[in-house]
């Protein structure tokens, strides 16, 4: 197992780590007259009888800590991981098979259902890989939205898995300010598209709505009060002993490793690669956006929370930016292969009426060919590949989910540690089982 | 002591190329292919089939007996430097004439490139390609589930069993195009599979051979595990 030494100024002094971070483990006990005593460790070592004799152990599928129904089989050694199999799919739905059944339009609302708390976000990297396909351009003002709703879908993905991480470490109060910050993103969604969670916000070739009236209001505000969260959780965790000696040195991929397991987002920046798909693949015009990408140096669980935790302050400061360039003009598209035409006309003029119909009932097709468009989604490198043969439903709808990729190497990261470390490892990878299993 | 720390940047490996950005007005066919397409030509013209320009991306066709030596030259070849596999994936359409293929997306992070490789398959001839697993350990579970959906085999992986459907299924492979989509049995058959499943179904063979477990394991269920077989039931 690779080691690696990090110095972290820890903030306060806490009873249970050493001056490095590292847990002590002093068993305690208490006398009848209610002292505390001491005892000593026992020695290493393991009684003879118990040697060699490994234990399996189940977790999951229905356990909270595992984040949805994952379920690892461990054997242990003691207390030590030594092989751990992951079992998947008690959420298969055949996403991708039901997707060669339905026209362009009508898949997105899957891809809500997919990474679920990313849903604005699989929206948006559906279209630009359907438009791609269908060769249509979208208006200026539509891409800026759309840069809108990816970071708010990254700004609430990476709270809810600071606040899950937080709570399978044992500390309450992120989890509280983290959900009330997402509270407020999700009503800006609420008030945009009319839903919370399964927004189906895009259509192929533009959005479902343009923004209300104010909208940018309520968001400068959440913008000017976001960071000040951001700023608490970090004051709470980063200098924090517990949080230090539960986090370093777990589930450590080399940046090699991790290139060669396929890793990517967050859990590949931590092992010290600055591939980030809006850098190095743009869409979106994010080229245009001025933002760093940050980047670990151990690789670690520790490392894994403090790029996520820069990323939100990323995140803010693009959402600034696309604010302030924020154009009039349409959201839809006017390439009439896509874009139904407007409902007064529809109900108006023959010919409009006939063409919505069409589109509607029969659904636009695309030209014969194959695309694979990337987005940096909150968990890495998100994909839907189409491939179309001409007619109104893909011959092929395939998503490639990061977490399930990046939850492929937790066999090997955990080996060797500790059972509450496959918590804290599992955790790290930020899975949503609705992505993994589809 | 600390290690000397030094980040890995993705396009390091051509400096003065322009900085990437968002492709705008992309052709359907022809543009500027990789020039991964003309060097995989040229090196292997005995397992090269074609090549062609689609929405930019660049598509590469190999003989399916060839694929892992194509992809251990991109792989290792200072020139290609392929590091990162972002998918494998398969592809069935509904003319039943033409060929399964299998997919491989590839991408160099050194030199910013991506390259969509591809092996097709007669459908009429048993599905097996080779595994890319001892290039890449993210194959693992790609692989995994492309047998899972579409039956391929994928000769060299460690451990190819189903992955999103339980080991026990017997419908066949989902995502083929002879597959209905509300599954081959009927609901109360599936029901019925559903609900005879065993403790020991949910475990696999390995699993359940861990410690001391195997002393207890019925004498078939040990014959078999002896004999190689994987899955419980």
């Amino acid at each position: 197992m690779a080691t690696t030494t990090r110095t972290v100024e820890v903030a306060l002094g806490t009873a249970g780590v050493d001056s490095d971070g590292r847990a002590v483990r002093t068993p305690m006990t208490v006398t009848e007259n209610g002292q505390v005593t001491t005892l000593e460790p026992p020695a290493m070592g393991i009684a003879p009888e118990l040697e060699g004799e490994h234990l399996l152990i189940n977790i999951g599928p229905q356990h909270p800590a595992t984040h949805g129904v994952l379920r690892l089989v461990l054997e242990l050694d003691g207390e030590t991981v030594v092989r751990c199999i992951p079992h998947i799919g008690y959420l298969h739905c055949g996403f991708e098979k039901i997707g060669e059944y339905r026209q362009y339009n009508q898949v997105i609302p899957w891809t809500d259902r997919e990474d679920y708390l990313n849903s604005i976000g699989n929206n948006v990297a559906f279209s630009i890989g359907a438009e791609r396909l269908f060769g249509v351009e979208v208006p200026p003002r539509c891409t800026v939205l759309r840069v809108i709703a990816m970071e708010l879908s990254r700004i609430i993905s990476h709270l809810v898995w600071l606040g899950t991480t937080c709570i399978d470490l044992g500390a309450f109060t992120p989890f509280l300010w983290s959900f009330q910050e997402r509270e407020n993103v999700y009503n800006l969604l609420e008030s945009w598209v009319g839903a919370r969670l399964t927004t189906t916000a895009t259509r192929v070739g533009g959005m479902a709505a343009d923004i209300p009236d104010g909208w940018t209001d309520q968001l400068r505000n959440f913008i000017r009060t976001f960071p000040k969260t951001v700023d608490e959780c970090d004051r709470m965790l980063t200098k924090n002993g517990i949080w230090v000696g539960r986090t370093t040195a777990l589930g450590v991929m080399s940046a090699d490793e991790a290139i060669n397991y396929g890793l990517s987002g967050p859990m590949l920046r931590a092992s010290g690669v600055a591939y980030d798909v809006r850098k190095d693949f743009p869409y979106l015009d994010y080229e245009t956006y001025d933002f760093d990408v940050p980047v670990g140096s151990n690789g670690d669980v520790y490392d894994r929370y403090l790029v996520r935790v820069e990323e939100l302050r990323q995140s803010t400061r693009i959402l600034e930016q696309a604010l302030n360039r924020l154009p009039g003009g349409p959201v839809n598209s006017e390439d009439h292969r896509v874009i139904l035409p407007p409902k007064n006309r529809a109900m108006s003029d023959m010919e409009s009426m006939i063409h919505h119909f069409k589109q509607v009932m029969e659904g636009p097709r695309p030209p014969i060919g194959e695309v694979y468009v990337p987005v940096e989604s909150p968990k890495g490198e998100k994909g839907y590949y189409f491939v179309s043969d001409g007619t109104a439903k893909p011959v092929r709808w395939r998503i490639r989910p990061p977490s399930y990729v990046n939850l492929s190497a937790i066999s090997k990261m955990v080996e060797g540690h500790l059972l509450s470390d496959v918590i804290a490892i599992n955790a790290s990878i930020d899975i949503v089982m609705g992505e993994i299993d589809r | 002591m600390t290690i000397p720390f030094s980040p890995v940047l993705p396009g390091s490996a051509s400096p003065g190329a322009a900085p990437p950005a968002t492709p705008r007005n992309l052709p359907q066919k022809g543009g500027e292919p990789n020039p991964s397409a003309a060097a995989i030509a040229a090196k292997f013209p005995a397992l090269f089939v074609r090549s062609e320009v689609i929405w930019g991306d660049t598509n590469v066709y190999v003989h399916p007996h060839g694929v892992t030596e194509v992809v251990r030259w991109l792989h290792d070849d200072p020139a290609e430097r392929y590091d990162y596999l972002s998918d494998v994936t398969a592809v069935e359409f509904r003319d039943f004439e033409q060929p399964l293929e299998v997919v491989w997306h590839l991408r160099s992070l050194p030199y910013r490139r991506f390259l969509r490789l591809k092996a097709s398959l007669d459908k009429r001839e048993p599905l097996v390609v080779d595994s890319v697993w001892p290039i890449y350990k993210g194959a693992d579970w790609l692989e995994r589930e492309c047998y899972d959906m579409f039956g391929i085999t994928f000769t060299g992986h460690p451990d190819l069993r189903r992955i999103l459907m339980w080991e026990t299924y017997r419908e066949g492979y989902p995502l083929r195009k002879d597959f209905p989509l509300r599954g081959r049995f009927s609901r109360a058959e599936q029901l019925r599979q559903a609900l005879s499943i065993t403790t020991e179904g949910r475990y696999s063979m390995e699993e359940l051979s861990v410690a001391q477990a195997f002393e207890d394991l019925p004498e078939d269920m040990r014959r078999r595990l002896a004999g190689g077989e994987r899955t419980g039931e």
